[in-house]
């Protein structure tokens, strides 16, 4: 039997049984951008920034599973139009100061907006104002940078067995907590050799007395772009650079 | 550099809003293209010619964002004055450092800086009519007048500003690549 292949912006990409669309792609070393998406943790589709054509429809690279013969339309100005102005609405929405930020050169969100040339956040700015947690010895949170992506709460609840995190609110009011009665991350069981201290991909959960150990401008998008580190992981088998 | 025959030499405004000078630094950064830049523009309303008003000009670029009332009169000026406006810089596209006192009560901000906080005797908050109103909030400029491009960094880099500024001048589509595309 031949092995299953889509075609991915024309290029035949081969995926065994099961595999998602990004699953796939990230083996063929094509970048598919993304947020919430990591090969660690199942799939849940929520940031949107994969969203490809398959066949002439919408859908989520990271839930949708590969058929053999999909056509699939990824690195297009419509497409890339849509992820830009999804990313811009992320930036308005949070406190997304790179120049005092930690994770400035390392973020996946700072990383998609210069590779999709994202030059301005096109929309009015929310400010909204959310107090950061230092309680923790460890780990400062700052939730300014949230992009509920629910990393962190899928890796505390799947992988630490904590639960440590969730998100609360519905639509524009919600947001991420801290499960403990003082909403303070002091007072759960989190700790720094946790899973879940180290997949936030946005600058929130950030390791204490760590800051600016690497200097700006060496960091990893600083060095390459993103997309550019894909392709040079031909074969990973679904590990992109994050992992 | 110069000029292609046949093209007029062009205008160039900038000015600094809530912005602390640093892209006015960077654009000094481009060393000496500087003289290549100045045999094709002839410099308007700037910090470095000290000119106090804007006339026409076919480039402005803005420093900074909005945080009082002049900010709003001097970008207003430009606007008008100007073909194209460039926000370039943190500030004038997101707000930047200042705008990290949004969440803040200015009136509480005032007392703290000047009769509260450590250190001050006999402090008085500044009053002087002269001084333009704070606003409550600083926000980016294009919240207050349609910008044509945005160059971000914190400051953009020298060569940054150069390979925009070039594009510009010579009727390209202006394109920051990596690596010169940079939020911090």
């Amino acid at each position: 039997m031949n092995t299953p292949t889509l075609l991915l912006d024309g290029l035949p990409v081969p995926f065994s049984a099961g595999q998602t669309i990004m699953e796939a792609a990230t083996a063929a070393g094509v970048f598919i951008p993304h947020l919430c998406h990591h090969p660690d943790f199942k799939p849940q589709g929520s940031c949107k920034l994969c969203t490809v054509k398959a066949n002439g429809r919408y859908v989520s690279a990271c839930t949708m599973p590969a058929k053999d013969g999909m056509e699939v339309e990824n690195d297009s100005p419509d497409l890339n139009d849509k992820r830009r102005t999804l990313l811009q609405m992320l930036f308005v929405e949070g406190n997304h100061f790179c120049p005092s930020c930690e994770k400035s050169g390392d973020c996946l969100l700072q990383a998609l907006a210069y590779e999709l040339e994202m030059l301005t956040a096109h929309f009015a700015q929310f400010y909204p104002d959310r107090p950061v947690d230092a309680s923790h010895p460890d780990v400062l949170l700052d939730f300014n940078r949230c992009i509920l992506c629910e990393l962190c709460v899928r890796a505390s609840r799947d992988v630490d067995r904590k639960n440590v995190f969730a998100l609360s609110g519905r639509g524009i009011g919600k947001h991420l907590i801290v499960n403990a009665e003082s909403g303070r991350l002091a007072d759960t069981g989190f700790s720094l050799a946790d899973k879940a201290a180290h997949v936030c991909p946005v600058g929130v959960i950030l390791a204490k007395r760590q800051g600016f150990l690497q200097p700006i401008g060496q960091r990893r998008y600083d060095r390459q772009p993103i997309a550019m580190q894909f392709a040079s992981l031909p074969g990973s088998g679904g590990n992109g650079p994050e992992a | 550099m110069n000029p292609p025959a046949g093209q007029r030499r062009l205008r160039l405004a900038t000015t600094s809003l809530a912005g602390c000078f640093g892209c006015h630094m960077s654009l000094l950064d481009i060393d000496e293209r500087l003289f290549d830049l100045l045999d094709r523009v002839d410099i308007d309303r700037s910090p470095l010619t000290d000119t106090k008003h804007c006339g026409p000009c076919d480039i402005g670029l803005i420093e900074g964002g909005i945080c009082n009332a002049e900010n709003i009169h001097v970008l207003r000026e430009f606007r008008q004055q100007c073909k194209v406006l460039i926000a370039i810089g943190a500030c004038a596209i997101n707000g930047g450092l200042p705008a990290q006192r949004n969440h803040l009560d200015l009136g509480q901000c005032l007392q703290e800086v000047y009769l509260t906080g450590p250190g001050i005797i006999g402090g008085r908050i500044p009053d002087d009519p002269e001084l333009p109103l704070p606003l409550n909030q600083v926000h980016p400029i294009h919240e207050i007048v349609r910008i044509d491009y945005f160059v971000p960094g914190c400051p953009p880099s020298g060569d940054a500003i150069w390979k925009f500024l070039t594009d510009l001048l010579d009727g390209r589509t202006p394109r920051l690549g990596h690596p010169l595309l940079h939020f911090d």
